[in-house]
C-alpha cells in the first residue's frame, strides 16, 4: 500500500452526462491493494470501532481504582472533592476521574512513542529517501504483524509508514480530546479508549523500529546477535567518554558515523543509558552501555563522561547543571527536550565546538544529528585532557564529616520511594562506618529526592555511590544485543506447543527501572523461568538488569540461555520501541500456525490470544507514562501484564474473580455451547507485592482455555511447584484449573485427587474457546 | 505533640483523613464491637522489627486474642505456616481488596462481608493506594492500619510512632482484647 496524492485539473471536459469546465477532483489518498490477504473488517479503527471487544475485557476484568487523592484539580472549577460518591462540578465521580487519569497517562505514552516514530521516520527519510525498503529480516514475511493487524497495511517502505503514522496521530488527538472537562464521563468508556491508546501506541512503537531496523542495519530477527559490555565498569576511563542518554538514537548514530569515518571509533568511548544505549549497540556493538535510566545520575557525578548528550524520554530532567557540575559539555538534540539551551542547529561546527570547550556555553541545543556527531567527538577529544574526569563524588573523609552535619530530621528516609534507612545509614558514616550506606546501593533507584529533601543540603546520593565505589566500578556484564522481530521460521517450531501448552509461558520482562527491592528479583525470575523451558523476552531496561547479574560461573542469563525463540531462550527484542515484536510474536502465532487471517482483523485475533497463548508481560519496574501505554497494549490483545509494588501507582488494576464462576464462560466455536473455562488467564493487570507472588501469579497467568490436556499438566506442575516452595502450601483454586483426570500432573496425582475430591470436583469440557460469537461456526439448535 | 502527617512527605491525601485513636484501647474496642473484622497481613510483616521483635508475631498475638480471621497476602501464609498457624487464609493484596468493595462478598468463610479491617504490614505507599480505594469505593467498611506509620486514608490509623511506643500500642490492643 503506498500514499498517491492525485489532484486533476480539467479546463474543459464533454461527457455523456454534460460537458465539465474547469472541473477540479483532489484526492489525498488511494489506497492500493497489493498483498494477498483479505481486508479485515476494521482497518483503521476509529475511537469506538473496537468497543465490544473492550467491553468484553472489561465486564470480566473489572477496574479496582486506587485514587492518590480524593480530588480533582484539572480545571478552574476545581479543586473538586469526589471523596465516597461525590460528584465534581462538572458531574465526574471519582471512578470515572481515575479512569481518566490512566487514560491520560496512556496518551502521554502513545503520543511520546508515535512522536519518537514520526521524528525518526522523517529524518531518515530525509537522509535515506522515502523508497528505502522495509526489511525486518530474513526469515520475516510478516514485517509489521501489529501494523497489519490494526490498519490493514503492508508497509513496503518508509514512505508507507507515513500513512500509518498519519492515522495515529489523528487518533491520539480524538483520544486526548476524549478527557477534557466535559467530555467522556463513563468510567468504562474511558477505560475502552485507554485500551484503544494502548493499540496505537504498538503501531507507534513498531513503525519507529522496523524503520530504525531497515535503515540502520540493526540485527535483523537475529537469535545470535552479539554480545555488548554493559555496566559502569566497561567504560575505557583513559578514553574521552561521550554519553548519550534516552530512547531516539540517530544523534547517538551519527556519533558513531563521525567515529567510524574518521578512524577514530577506537579512541573514544561512546556509552549510553536506557534506550539509546540499546539501539546504539543493535548499531554498533563496540558502544557500551551503563545501564538502566535510573543509574544516569551515579554515572554522570562519577566524572566519566566528558560530553553528555540527551535525546528524548526519560531523561532526567536537570541533566544540564549534573553536566556543569562536572564540567562536561551537554547537549540537547531533542525538539522535546531543548532545556532552555540556544539553539546552535545553524552555526558552524568549528564556532559550537569552541564555545563548548572554552566554556562560554555550558550547553547547547543541536536539532541535526550529524551536527551532533561531530560536535560531540571533537568537544570530547578537546575536552578530556583538561577535564582529568572531573567528579563530584565526594572521598571518603569529606561522607565522614558531611555525616556528622545530618540533623537527623528523617526527612531523606521519608522522602525517599523505597523508604530506605538513608538517615541511619548516614549516621553510621559518621563514625567512620560506610558499610551501611554501601548497602542502599542496591536498593536505591537513583533518583535522588533524599538530597532534595536534605535540610542540611548534604550531596546523599554521591555519598551511597562513593560508599558503594568498589561494586559501581567492577560492574562489568555481558548483555545480548537486540534482536528485533521473531523470525516467521521460529513461530512455525513452536506455534504448535505454545498454543497447546506444552511450552508453558511466553514471559515478557519489560519496562523500567523503578524497582521496590532492587533489579536482582528481575535477574532472579528470568532465571527461574528460562530453567523451567519458558519462553523469555526482555526489552528496554528490564533487559539490561536481567544481565546484571551474574551466576556462580560468572554468566550472566544472556551468556547462559539462547536467543532462540524457544524453551529456555532468553531474548533481548530491543529498545522500548522493540516491545511490539512481542506482541508481533503471538499475533504471528495466530497467522502462522492457526492460519487466522491478521490483516484489520484485530478483535478476532486478539480473542485467540486471549484464548490460547500463554504470555505474560512483567513490568517489574514501570515506572512511566509510556510503560503504562505499552502494558494497555498488551491487554486489548488479552496478555495479562504483571507489575511490581510501584506499578499500584497506576491506581488501577483489571482484576477478575475467580470467586464468581459466571465470569469464566467461552462459546465452544465448534458448537456455540456455552462452556465454563476456568479463571484463565485470571487478571489482566495486576500488581504484585513481592517477587515470590510474582512467580506464583506468572506461571498461574500462563494458562489458557485452549491448553491440551498435557499442557495444563506441564503448566499446573509449575504453578503448583512454585507455590509449595513459595507460599509452603499448594494452592487453594487448583480445582478451577483441572478440566479433566488427564490435566493433573502425574507426579501430584494421588494429593490433588484427594484434594479435587474434598472440593466436590466435577469434570468439565475442553473447548474451542472463543468470546466472538461470530466465530461459531454451527450453533446448537 | 504528635501530628498525624503522612510519612512519606509527598503522600497528601485530600480532606478526608484517618483519625488517630486517642489510646490503643479505642482500637480495641472498635474490634470488640465488630460484628465482622479481619486482618490483613502483608508481606512487610515477616521484614519488619517492632522493638527488636518480628511485626508477624504481634499480629498473631493480637489475632489470637481476639479471635481474628486473618488473611496473609503474598507469600506472607508461608511464615504462618511454619510458625504453625493453621487458621489461615492467603489470599494477594490486590484480590482481598477487590473482594472487600463488593458489599455482596461473601468472606473467606461463607458468612458475609467483613465490617472492619485491620491491615499490617505492607509497603507504605502500596498499603495507601488499597486504603485509598477502599475509602471510595467500600463504603460499607472501616479500616485500621495497625502500621507505625500514619495511613490517612484508612478510617483509624496511628501517628507516626517511634518503635517502642508502636510495640507498647500493639501490645495494649492486645491485652484490651482478652479482657
Amino acid at each position: 500500500m503506498s500514499r498517491k496524492e492525485l489532484y486533476l485539473k480539467v479546463k474543459e471536459a464533454a461527457t455523456k452526462l454534460g460537458v465539465f469546465k474547469d472541473l477540479e477532483i483532489a484526492i489525498d489518498r488511494i489506497l492500493v491493494e497489493e498483498y494477498e490477504e483479505p481486508m479485515g473488517p476494521t482497518p483503521f479503527p476509529s475511537i469506538t470501532e473496537l468497543r465490544n471487544w473492550d467491553f468484553k475485557l472489561l465486564n470480566r476484568y473489572r477496574p479496582f481504582y486506587m485514587p492518590f487523592c480524593d480530588l480533582c484539580c484539572l480545571c478552574t472549577f476545581g479543586k473538586c472533592d469526589l471523596t465516597q460518591g461525590k460528584r465534581g462540578a462538572c458531574g465526574l465521580d471519582m471512578a470515572a476521574q481515575q479512569s481518566r487519569i490512566v487514560l491520560l497517562a496512556c496518551c502521554i505514552g502513545a503520543a511520546t512513542h508515535i512522536g519518537h516514530a514520526r521524528h525518526l521516520v522523517e529524518h531518515l527519510i530525509e537522509r535515506y529517501g522515502r523508497d528505502h525498503p522495509i526489511d525486518a529480516g530474513e526469515g520475516v514475511d510478516i514485517e509489521a504483524p501489529v501494523t497489519r493487524l490494526v490498519t490493514g497495511i503492508r508497509p513496503r517502505t518508509l514512505k508507507d509508514l507515513e500513512i500509518v503514522l498519519d492515522y495515529l496521530e489523528n487518533q491520539v488527538t480524538h483520544l486526548l480530546s476524549c478527557t477534557h472537562t466535559g467530555q467522556e464521563g463513563s468510567s468504562i468508556d474511558f477505560e475502552s479508549k485507554v485500551l484503544h491508546a494502548g493499540m496505537i501506541d504498538q503501531v507507534g512503537m513498531e513503525i519507529a523500529d522496523i524503520a530504525q531496523i531497515s535503515v540502520y542495519n540493526f540485527p535483523k530477527a537475529d537469535p545470535n546477535a552479539p554480545l555488548v559490555e554493559l555496566g559502569a565498569g566497561v567504560v575505557d576511563k583513559s578514553k574521552p567518554v561521550i554519553l548519550v542518554i534516552g530512547h531516539n538514537v540517530p544523534p547517538a548514530v551519527e556519533i558513531a558515523n563521525y567515529l567510524m569515518n574518521n578512524d577514530l571509533m577506537g579512541e573514544v568511548e561512546v556509552a549510553g543509558l536506557c534506550c539509546t544505549a540499546h539501539d546504539l549497540t543493535r548499531y554498533t556493538p563496540k558502544a557500551k552501555i551503563i545501564g538502566p535510566i535510573s543509574w544516569q545520575l551515579r554515572f554522570i557525578r562519577s566524572g566519566l563522561p566528558d560530553v553528555i548528550v540527551v535525546d528524548e524520554q526519560c531523561v532526567r530532567t536537570n541533566l544540564i547543571f549534573e553536566a556543569k557540575k562536572i564540567k562536561a559539555p551537554f547537549i540537547a538534540t531533542s525538539e522535546k527536550n531543548c532545556q532552555g539551551l540556544r539553539d546552535r542547529s545553524r552555526d558552524p561546527v568549528d564556532e559550537i565546538v569552541a564555545d563548548l570547550v572554552n566554556g562560554r556555553e555550558t550547553g547547547v541545543l543541536i536539532l541535526n544529528p550529524e551536527k551532533v556527531g561531530e560536535v560531540a567527538v571533537r568537544a570530547a577529544l578537546k575536552v578530556a585532557p583538561r577535564r582529568a574526569k572531573f567528579k563530584v563524588i565526594p572521598d571518603v573523609k569529606d561522607v565522614i564529616e558531611g555525616a556528622k552535619k545530618c540533623r537527623k530530621c528523617r526527612e531523606c528516609i521519608r522522602a525517599c520511594p523505597n523508604n530506605l534507612p538513608v538517615m541511619q545509614a548516614v549516621n553510621e558514616a559518621a563514625n567512620g562506618n560506610l558499610a551501611p550506606l554501601a548497602q542502599l546501593y542496591e536498593n536505591c533507584i537513583g533518583c535522588a529526592r533524599c538530597e532534595s529533601a536534605c535540610q542540611a543540603d548534604l550531596p546523599l546520593h554521591s555519598y551511597i555511590v562513593k560508599a558503594a565505589e568498589k561494586r559501581f566500578k567492577e560492574e562489568k556484564f555481558k548483555m545480548r544485543s537486540g534482536r528485533g522481530a521473531v523470525k516467521d521460521t521460529e513461530i512455525r517450531t513452536v506455534g504448535q506447543p505454545i498454543v497447546f501448552g506444552e511450552i508453558p509461558g511466553v514471559i515478557a520482562f519489560v519496562g523500567c527501572a523503578n524497582y521496590a527491592n532492587g533489579g536482582k528479583e528481575v535477574a532472579e525470575m528470568v532465571d527461574e523461568f528460562a530453567k523451567r523451558r519458558y519462553i523469555i523476552v526482555t526489552s528496554g531496561c528490564a533487559a539490561m538488569t536481567a544481565a546484571m547479574y551474574k551466576d556462580e560461573e560468572g554468566k550472566t542469563v544472556y551468556e547462559k540461555y539462547s536467543g532462540d525463540f524457544d524453551a529456555s531462550g532468553v531474548l533481548n527484542v530491543g529498545s522500548c520501541v522493540s516491545n511490539p515484536h512481542i506482541a508481533g510474536a503471538a499475533i504471528k502465532i495466530a497467522r502462522i500456525f492457526a492460519k487466522r487471517n491478521l490483516r484489520a482483523n484485530y478483535e478476532e485475533i486478539a480473542d485467540y490470544i486471549l484464548n490460547r497463548i500463554g504470555a505474560v508481560g512483567v513490568a517489574w519496574g514501570a515506572m512511566s507514562q509510556k510503560a503504562a501505554s505499552i502494558a494497555s497494549g498488551f491487554w486489548r490483545l488479552g496478555v495479562p501484564v504483571i507489575v511490581g509494588p510501584h506499578g499500584s501507582k497506576y491506581r488501577r488494576m483489571l482484576l477478575g474473580r475467580k470467586d464468581k464462576p459466571e465470569d469464566w464462560y467461552v462459546y465452544n466455536a465448534r458448537t456455540g455451547e456455552k462452556v465454563y473455562v476456568g479463571p484463565a488467564p485470571e487478571h489482566l493487570f495486576y500488581v504484585a507485592e513481592t517477587k515470590e507472588e510474582a512467580m506464583v501469579e506468572i506461571a498461574k497467568l500462563c494458562m489458557r482455555p485452549n491448553d491440551t490436556t498435557k499442557g495444563r499438566a506441564i503448566k499446573l506442575t509449575h504453578y503448583i511447584d512454585l507455590h509449595k516452595k513459595l507460599y509452603g502450601s499448594i494452592p487453594d483454586d487448583i480445582h478451577l484449573f483441572v478440566r479433566t483426570k488427564a490435566d493433573i500432573p502425574l507426579t501430584m496425582k494421588d494429593e490433588i485427587l484427594a484434594y479435587l475430591k474434598e472440593k466436590g470436583w466435577k469434570e468439565t469440557m475442553i473447548p474451542d474457546p472463543t468470546l466472538l460469537p461470530r466465530l461459531i461456526r454451527e450453533k446448537v439448535e | 505533640m504528635k501530628r498525624a502527617e503522612s510519612w512519606q512527605t509527598a503522600e497528601i491525601p485530600g480532606p478526608k483523613k484517618a483519625l488517630t485513636p486517642k489510646t490503643p484501647e479505642t482500637i480495641a474496642l472498635f474490634i470488640k464491637r465488630a460484628k465482622r473484622p479481619l486482618i490483613v497481613a502483608g508481606s512487610e510483616c515477616i521484614k519488619l522489627e517492632v522493638n527488636g521483635e518480628r511485626y508477624i508475631d504481634y499480629i498473631i498475638k493480637i489475632a489470637k486474642t481476639g479471635n481474628i480471621p486473618v488473611v496473609a497476602t503474598a507469600h506472607t501464609v508461608k511464615s504462618f505456616l511454619e510458625k504453625g498457624i493453621r487458621e489461615i487464609f492467603s489470599m494477594s493484596a490486590m484480590e482481598v481488596a477487590d473482594r472487600l468493595r463488593d458489599p455482596e462478598w461473601k468472606g473467606f468463610d461463607g458468612k458475609g462481608q467483613y465490617d472492619l479491617v485491620l491491615f499490617a504490614g505492607m509497603k507504605y505507599y502500596f498499603e495507601w493506594l488499597i486504603l485509598s480505594g477502599l475509602k471510595h469505593f467500600a463504603p460499607h467498611l472501616k479500616t485500621v492500619s495497625l502500621d507505625k506509620y500514619y495511613q490517612p486514608h484508612a478510617s483509624w490509623s496511628f501517628p507516626n510512632l517511634p518503635d517502642k511506643e508502636w510495640r507498647e500500642t500493639l501490645l495494649k490492643i492486645a491485652e484490651k482484647l482478652k479482657t
